[in-house]
């Protein structure tokens, strides 16, 4: 009740601080003292810390189960436990928001702090444009989604957290995912200052870098707790399935990364400016979008909570505000730099680099295309159609071909003009790699063809990298380790998906199927009870030809708050392969259908996401750039 | 002058984007399941709201009428905002409401149906929340349409609105 109370006024004081801070900033602005204003800073901070008072109290009222408050009443219930009563708190569209808030006022007053060195009037700017962000996310807070609105008469019990959301890598994935998300605010308000200030340098490179880095660590890690939790969770037997809310949060990696990339060109050189800036804007542009596309409705998928047109359209609104304001910006402020300094020489690394974002840009169209193109189609012609993935596969598949190769030799080129040495060893490689994966692959599957030509650059790309790890030792070690671990995932994605074994039948207790590889047999239906749920276990036993056998216990479960049945697969990992198998009722029927995968390489896929974020964790770390 | 044009079209493909997005948040996008093979209507014994004597689940769908179920509870808050929708329904003779008043304390309940009046004609108690599951409600409100075979032919998840307003009359006829 009380708690209630103070969050919400918490929201409005920091609101009204909003304003505040931009008028005292404004004045600091027009001020000629060295150094920003330390009112300005402590003003910053105190907005941070009434959103953190105003999330705790949020949190408390879930931990107190307080139905009083109308967030709490439909997302939680008594008899939760108390971790996923926590992390109830950010599953739902008022919290998630408040989220998003606490994370833009965290990162604008470690961004004040953190940019000592950097021009007064940048600063302020940066700020400035952040305010209007947080002022934004706010008022959309408090006129469409209150999360501390009250409820009488006060209900006894709540409506309940959604049971697939009780999963511990989800529970942490919002968070995570929105400092990468929110992460990239900055950025976005970063450039514009600079634009404006015509300070788009090699300083400013070297500035930005370190946030573009924290942004992209946290949102490879977010996605893949993302996709670890549709692995686990969901049953649908892949990590992967091109959801547009997993679109969503692909997109803006994609331009992160990219910009990643040309940020370490602007470290060198002046030269790349506008594509910058651009990527910039986009990044925060198309989370924006993202959050749009999730929370309006507009769009069907696992992730839409609300289904209020009004949310939708405040944020759509707000998104394009954003967007003039920025093209705008852009427009009136960017000079291009001299003209002379932007060539690139076709053989150098700048060259490379630009190659790859082309690359990335194309992925990046065909996903924005296959996520948005339903919604487009929807309104023009009232057809309904939805994207799925052979459309992506079809379109990103081939092109990851050559993309792969430039990523391979890419890091072998000079900067601003080079030549090719050590050719011999380069083509040693790829005819090494060719001839690997063909004799892989002659035996395992009957496409050879056109898995060995996808097969052969991954494998080519994997050599390089290795070799670079250990024989360049510490030099730039965290982009070896990055472009190493991403060869490693594309690796095990391909022989993922090419040697993937799956098995769907019907079974009934006491029966055996065979199939080519083995036999699968089950035993007995165990039933229990639980708190929150009551469940039942199928106990099958898996024989292997090479006379291996394996033990799995698929699960149902039947929550009462609210009624909703929920398969947890079984899973056993190894680190050759996991073995999955997931049941589910055939209605009326004393059957159970049930699905039997062999998934090969499976913890690789995770294993190298997170080696793929430690790269950039120690780029992050790097005091001095490397020559 | 390139530039300028360049930002005019950049600024007429945004317009565009954001008018397309305008009108797919308005298009709805309450996906009701079709049910095909329509589903019986579960054989029950429930208590009268008023009278609290039981009665017999075939006793109440007698007539030969269409009937609507609406699952509703006076703490639910999205069924407040339904209910003006309901008294309407009510208005057509053609259908009989059935109230399934769930997991709810009766005096608020009583409360909630004085203030804001009674669409029904004839309520049900579902103290458990036990008969709602067996029709395979979600939540509250949800709304169920009985045709003349006693088959469940239709049911809206969530509040019902103007738009499924007229989606029922239309059934209706």
């Amino acid at each position: 009740m009380l708690a209630n109370q103070i969050g919400y006024y918490s929201l409005i004081l920091g609101l009204v601080l909003s304003f505040i801070l931009s008028a005292v900033s404004i004045k600091d602005f027009y001020n000629n003292n060295q150094g920003i204003n330390q009112k300005v800073l402590s003003l910053s901070f105190l907005q941070f810390f009434f959103v953190i008072i105003s999330f705790l109290s949020l949190i408390l009222s879930f931990i107190n189960s307080d139905f009083s408050n109308e967030t709490v009443f439909n997302n939680s219930h008594t008899t939760k436990p108390l971790f996923y009563k926590i992390s109830g708190t950010w599953g739902n569209h008022e919290g998630s928001l408040l989220l998003w808030l606490l994370v833009l006022t965290l990162f604008i007053f470690l961004f004040l702090i953190k940019s000592n060195e950097q021009p007064k009037k940048y600063r302020i700017l940066t700020l400035l444009f952040q305010q209007v962000i947080i002022i934004g996310f706010f008022l959309f807070l408090l006129k469409t989604s209150n999360p501390f609105n009250y409820l009488f008469p006060i209900p006894k019990e709540g409506l309940g957290l959604n049971p697939i959301l009780q999963d511990p890598a989800l529970a942490i994935h919002p968070p995570i995912l929105y400092l990468g998300y929110v992460g990239s605010s900055i950025i976005f308000s970063a450039s514009l200052s600079a634009v404006t200030q015509n300070y788009v340098s090699k300083e400013w490179a070297k500035h930005i870098k370190k946030w573009i880095l924290i942004s992209w660590i946290f949102l490879t890690l977010g996605i893949m707790l993302g996709s670890i939790w549709a692995y686990y969770e969901l049953g649908w037997g892949g990590f992967w399935f091109w959801d547009p809310v997993e679109n969503v949060s692909l997109m803006p990696w994609l331009t992160l990364t990219a910009l990643l990339h040309c940020v370490v060109v602007l470290e060198r050189r002046i030269a790349l400016t506008s594509w910058i800036i651009i990527l910039s804007i986009a990044t925060f542009m198309l989370s924006m979008c993202g959050t749009f596309l999730v929370r309006s409705g507009i769009l069907n998928s696992v992730h839409t909570f609300a289904n209020d047109p009004e949310r939708g359209i405040f944020i759509l609104i707000f998104l394009f505000v954003l967007i003039f304001l920025s093209l705008g910006i852009f427009f009136l402020f960017h000079k291009e730099n001299n003209k002379n300094l932007d060539k690139i020489f076709w053989l150098s690394k700048e060259a490379s680099i630009l190659i790859n974002n082309w690359f990335l840009m194309y992925f990046l169209s065909v996903i924005l295309i296959g996520t948005t193109y339903p919604i487009f189609l929807d309104v023009i012609s009232a057809q309904k159609i939805s994207v799925g993935p052979p459309f992506y596969h079809k379109l990103i598949v081939p092109f990851l071909i050559p993309f792969l190769v430039f990523m391979s030799l890419g890091p072998k080129l000079d900067w601003i003009k080079s030549k090719v040495e050590n050719k011999f060893s380069l083509i040693i490689f790829f005819i090494i790699s060719i001839f690997l994966s063909f004799f892989i692959l002659r035996k395992l599957t009957p496409g050879v063809l056109f898995n060995t030509v996808l097969i052969s650059p991954a494998f080519y790309l994997f050599f390089i990298t290795t070799k670079d790890l250990f024989i360049k030792k510490f030099k730039n070690l965290s982009q070896s380790i990055a472009h190493f671990s991403f060869s490693m995932l594309l690796l095990s994605i391909l022989f993922n998906s090419i040697l993937s074994l799956e098995i769907i039948t019907n079974i009934k207790v006491g029966e055996k199927y065979n199939f080519d590889k083995g036999q699968i047999f089950f035993q007995k239906l165990e039933k229990n009870k639980n708190s929150n749920y009551n469940s039942v276990i199928g106990h099958f036993k898996i024989n292997n030809n090479k006379g291996k056998i394996i033990y799995l216990k698929p699960e149902l479960r039947i929550y009462n708050q609210p009624v909703t049945i929920t398969s947890e697969a079984d899973i056993k990992t190894t680190l050759l392969a996991d073995t999955f198998l997931v049941m589910n009722l055939v209605k009326g029927k004393e059957y159970f259908n049930i699905r039997y995968q062999v998934k090969p390489f499976m913890i690789w896929i995770w294993i190298s996401v997170l080696l793929l974020s430690l790269g950039g964790l120690m780029s992050l770390l790097k005091k001095k750039y490397e020559k | 002058m390139k530039n300028k044009i360049f930002l005019f079209i950049i600024i007429l493909f945004f317009i565009f984007c954001f008018i397309i997005f305008y009108k797919g948040l308005n298009n709805s996008n309450i996906y009701t399941p079709n049910i095909n093979n329509k589903k019986d209507l579960p054989i029950f014994i429930s208590k009268d709201f008023y009278l609290e004597t039981e009665v017999n689940s075939e006793k109440i769908f007698l007539d030969n009428n269409f009937y609507i179920l609406n699952i509703w509870a006076s703490w639910c808050v999205p069924c407040r905002k339904e209910h003006p929708i309901l008294m309407e329904l009510s208005r057509n003779k053609s259908i009989k409401l059935i109230g399934l008043n769930y997991r709810d304390n009766l005096n608020n309940a009583k409360k909630f149906i004085d203030e804001l009046g009674n669409p029904y004609s004839q309520i049900l108690i579902d103290e458990e929340g036990t008969l709602a599951v067996e029709f395979g409600a979600y939540g509250v409100p949800e709304t169920f349409i009985i045709d003349k075979n006693k088959k469940i032919i239709k049911k809206f998840i969530g509040p019902l609105n103007q738009k499924l307003l007229k989606e029922i009359k239309l059934f209706l006829k």
